[in-house]
């Protein structure tokens, strides 16, 4: 177990440094530099700009620099928002993008998951037929049309909750971000609950289960639950880190300072650094997260451990 | 006798109430600030958002009035000599920094040397060229304790310009010219407006910035005018989506917003009447033509087909909802000490335009066999977008002139156009720095790094380099004015509008007055009872 945790981590470093190390040089391939703005500098105002930030250096030698200040932590300076060192906006955006992302995911989690068991139980009854269409629903609504129509009924029409804005996560700042990001979540995963325990309750061993007379709740949540999360958590590892690092519309639309804004500002902005270390930590993420679910798996499915 | 004790109490309540509504008893002011500040250095700030927070953060020497008229800022009074080139400034002595400190002459004069230092890396650097020796400074051919500022005593500054400059003292409002907390910038260095405890000389002072959240500033207790100051807070949110930002604003979440979206702008009218603030703004929307390149090089007549084939009513109002004004000139009407000087076509009616743009196409070469056939450059928006495709159409629909639209993301838009070689026509846009006409002529003088253009025009550039020697207002004047004939004469670019800022501002705020530079100070506002 721990060979195939050590070597699984092991596949992670390499792919890592080539998501980085590509990065880096198409950043650099883009034409426009961060300090191309509609005011056209003065040139000795333009180079003491970019020697401030080792600029004028060679590309390899940059390049060399970037790294050396990865191995000690040091993700350099954002070009755009002078004085913060990228590691510093990362640090501030991760608390409110973990905070956000986390509530949705267990949101998600919870509602999805009972739906979907709900649902695989009353197959093709009036319940199922009415949570599957409000999912197919959820999935096809984007973000985007359901965040403003979400602001405009509770805040602009019923004065309930804010518009936008973030003060130290007050609940009711958070709710309607959270509601957003979970809602495609959830029915993703009722519907991927569903088909997998309906699959399961198809299999031999459930009949067997049901034969020997034990209570449906039983053979359901002892017998039937577990083989059906399998696919459930191969969604749940991507889906996470996609709702960490896809909430840049959620975050958008509900002014919310967390680490999306900087991936869609910082390429805008050629903020170089900022795009790296953004990249660099999604990678990260991803590769964590499906890591995470490799072990579980290995938990849950004791096949997994020979491969 | 209770009746009447009870009338007395209304007639009081209701007496003051009815001469002016009274002031909230919270005092604090939300403005929707677009997007967040890249920094609150005042000499490295360049983004209109950030600079709206410095201007509350700092005070210059000279400030503007809501109406625009300009007032002594941290200077109580000032005397010029003679020949306009050498002014005396005489410091308040009771101006605070907000940690307590008096704010000396020196502050402000190592605050210019820093700005014009080319290490500062100023975006703004420029526009202080008329100080004395500054165009070495930023060329670095001298040092930056060479430029022509000294700290005479504590509070007597003496400024020297290479030339009289009418309109300097409106310069001395801009953040390039703030002053800086000298013990702060050598405790922090360049970073100190983020890393260290903010000291600034306004009526505010920075309490919290929260990245991508807000920027609140405090009121400086330290301020020479404190007593003047009614709000306590100013909170600036960063509002990068402007439909969001409009919801914020329909919720009651901000007192003002920093844009409006222009498609909506018929029902905004409609809703927020009064709340809706559109006023002339000194900004150009403009097409250039690249004159060093075919088929616009030598060829001013086939610029003027297609300047004069363009209806700018119809972009105003059809296109932009009624939200700019249509322009024939380059400099925008309301600038400072200027007429814009319009161009006898202007008051032709459409069909006698459309005549000459006919005639001058032909006469330059094409015609229905033998099309115009060009590449219209522009940065990936909307409205540009929506601009573009209209024009097209109008030179389409009156000469014939196949465009291809090309649209490109923004910065690679930027130095495309920069380059000048791929270009052929391409949008542009001009925001005024300071009030005055130089702002807009200066960028389309034959070595400015903003003449897109590529125009060149020695009598042009010869009468901008006679007017920045003329001391006399009037004569100044003009010389520029005369220099925009030219640029009317030869056709380097096609203005389309000029620009209007546009606001939301809740009916609560009290001293918002709309101005040509958009300046809205928050020492001039209050919050009314609501």
């Amino acid at each position: 177990m721990l060979l195939f945790a050590l070597k699984r981590l092991a596949t992670g470093i390499p792919t890592l440094l080539l998501l980085m190390t590509l990065t880096f040089f198409l950043m650099r391939l883009a034409p426009g530099g961060p300090f191309d703005k509609e005011r056209s500098l003065p040139p000795e105002i333009e180079l003491a700009l970019k020697a401030e930030y080792h600029l004028d250096e060679s590309l390899p030698r940059q390049y060399a620099h970037y790294l050396g200040g990865l191995l000690r932590g040091d993700l350099g300076p954002s070009f755009q928002y002078q004085g913060s060192r990228v590691s510093e906006l990362l640090g501030k955006g991760l608390k409110v993008s973990a905070l956000l992302g986390g509530l949705a995911m267990l949101l998600a989690l919870l509602l999805g998951a009972a739906a979907g068991i709900f649902a695989a139980v009353r197959q093709h009854r009036w319940p199922d037929v009415t949570l599957m269409s409000a999912a197919l629903l959820g999935i096809s609504i984007p973000a985007y049309v359901i965040a403003p129509l979400m602001v405009l009924v509770f805040a602009v029409t019923l004065h309930w909750l804010p518009a936008g804005g973030w003060a130290d996560g007050r609940v009711a700042d958070v709710l309607l971000p959270v509601l957003a990001l979970a809602l495609a979540q959830v029915a993703a995963i009722a519907r991927l609950m569903r088909g997998a325990l309906l699959e399961v309750l198809h299999a031999p061993f459930i009949r067997t289960a049901r034969a020997k007379g034990l209570p449906e709740r039983i053979v359901i949540f002892r017998h039937a639950l577990k083989p059906a999360l399998m696919p459930l958590l191969s969604h749940l590892g991507p889906a996470t880190a996609g709702i960490l690092t896809g909430s840049v519309v959620v975050e958008q639309i509900f002014d919310v300072p967390g680490i999306g804004r900087y991936f869609v500002q910082g390429a805008l902005n050629r903020d170089y650094t900022l795009v790296l270390g953004v990249v660099s930590f999604y990678g990260a993420l991803i590769v964590l997260f499906n890591f995470v679910v490799d072990l579980l798996y290995g938990v849950l499915d004791p096949r997994v451990r020979l491969t | 006798m209770k009746v009447a004790l009870g009338a007395a109490l209304l007639l009081a309540l209701a007496l003051p109430a009815a001469a002016a509504p009274a002031l909230a008893k919270v005092q604090v002011l939300r403005n929707g600030n677009g997007p967040e500040p890249d920094t609150l250095d005042p000499h490295r700030s360049e983004g209109v958002s950030s600079n709206n927070i410095v201007r509350d953060l700092y005070e210059g020497l000279t400030s503007f009035s809501p109406a625009g008229e300009i007032v002594p800022g941290a200077a109580a009074s000032w005397e010029m000599d003679g020949a306009g080139t050498t002014y005396i400034f005489h410091l308040r002595p009771s101006a605070r920094w907000s940690n307590g400190d008096a704010v000396t002459a020196e502050d402000f004069a190592s605050g210019l040397q820093r700005s014009v230092d080319p290490a500062t890396g100023s975006a703004f650097a420029q526009i202080l060229a008329p100080i004395a020796n500054a165009k070495a400074v930023i060329a670095r051919q001298q040092s930056p304790a060479t430029l022509g500022v000294q700290a005479l005593d504590a509070v007597t500054l003496q400024i020297r310009l290479t030339a009289a400059t009418p309109y300097f003292l409106g310069l001395l409002t801009h953040p390039s010219t703030f002053p800086v907390h000298r013990p702060s910038l050598a405790k922090w260095g360049r970073d100190f407006a983020r890393k260290g405890p903010l000291v600034s000389n306004g009526a505010f002072a920075l309490g919290e910035w929260r990245e991508q959240a807000f920027v609140r500033l405090k009121r400086n207790v330290y301020y020479w005018n404190n007593a003047a100051t009614r709000l306590d807070e100013v909170v600036y949110v960063p509002t990068e989506d402007i439909n969001a930002e409009l919801k914020r604003y329909r919720a009651d979440e901000l007192d003002s917003s920093y844009e409006i979206p222009l498609l909506q702008a018929p029902w905004l009218k409609k809703k927020f009447g009064a709340e809706l603030h559109i006023a002339p703004y000194l900004g150009s929307y403009y097409y250039g033509f690249n004159c060093s390149r075919p088929p616009f090089k030598n060829n001013p007549k086939l610029r003027a087909a297609l300047t004069l084939a363009v209806d700018r009513e119809v972009i105003v109002n059809k296109v932009m909802n009624g939200v700019a004004l249509p322009a024939t000139s380059f400099v925008p009407p309301g600038t400072w000490n200027y007429t814009p000087q319009q161009p006898e076509w202007a008051s032709w009616p459409r069909a006698q335009r459309l005549a000459l743009a006919k005639k001058l196409y032909a006469e330059a070469g094409y015609s229905e066999k033998t099309p115009l056939k060009i590449e219209f450059r522009y940065n990936s928006n909307d409205d540009h977008r929506r601009i573009a495709i209209v024009i097209a159409a109008m030179w389409k629909q009156w000469l014939g002139v196949q465009t291809t639209l090309v649209n490109e993301e923004f910065k690679v838009f930027l130095q495309n156009r920069k380059l000048r070689t791929v270009t052929q026509v391409f949008r542009s846009a001009w925001i005024a720095d300071y009030d005055d006409a130089s702002a807009f002529t200066d960028i389309l003088q034959s070595h400015h790094g903003r003449n897109d253009s590529a125009w060149n025009s020695p009598a042009y550039d010869a009468l901008l380099s006679q007017a920045a020697q003329q001391p006399d207002a009037a004569a100044r004047r003009a010389l520029l004015q005369q220099a925009e004939q030219i640029i009317i004469s030869d056709w380097p670019v096609l203005p389309i509008y000029t620009y209007v800022s546009k606001h939301l501002v809740k009916p609560w705020v009290a001293g918002w007055t709309d101005n040509p530079l958009d300046y809205h100070y928050a020492k001039d506002l209050a919050i009314f009872e609501h």
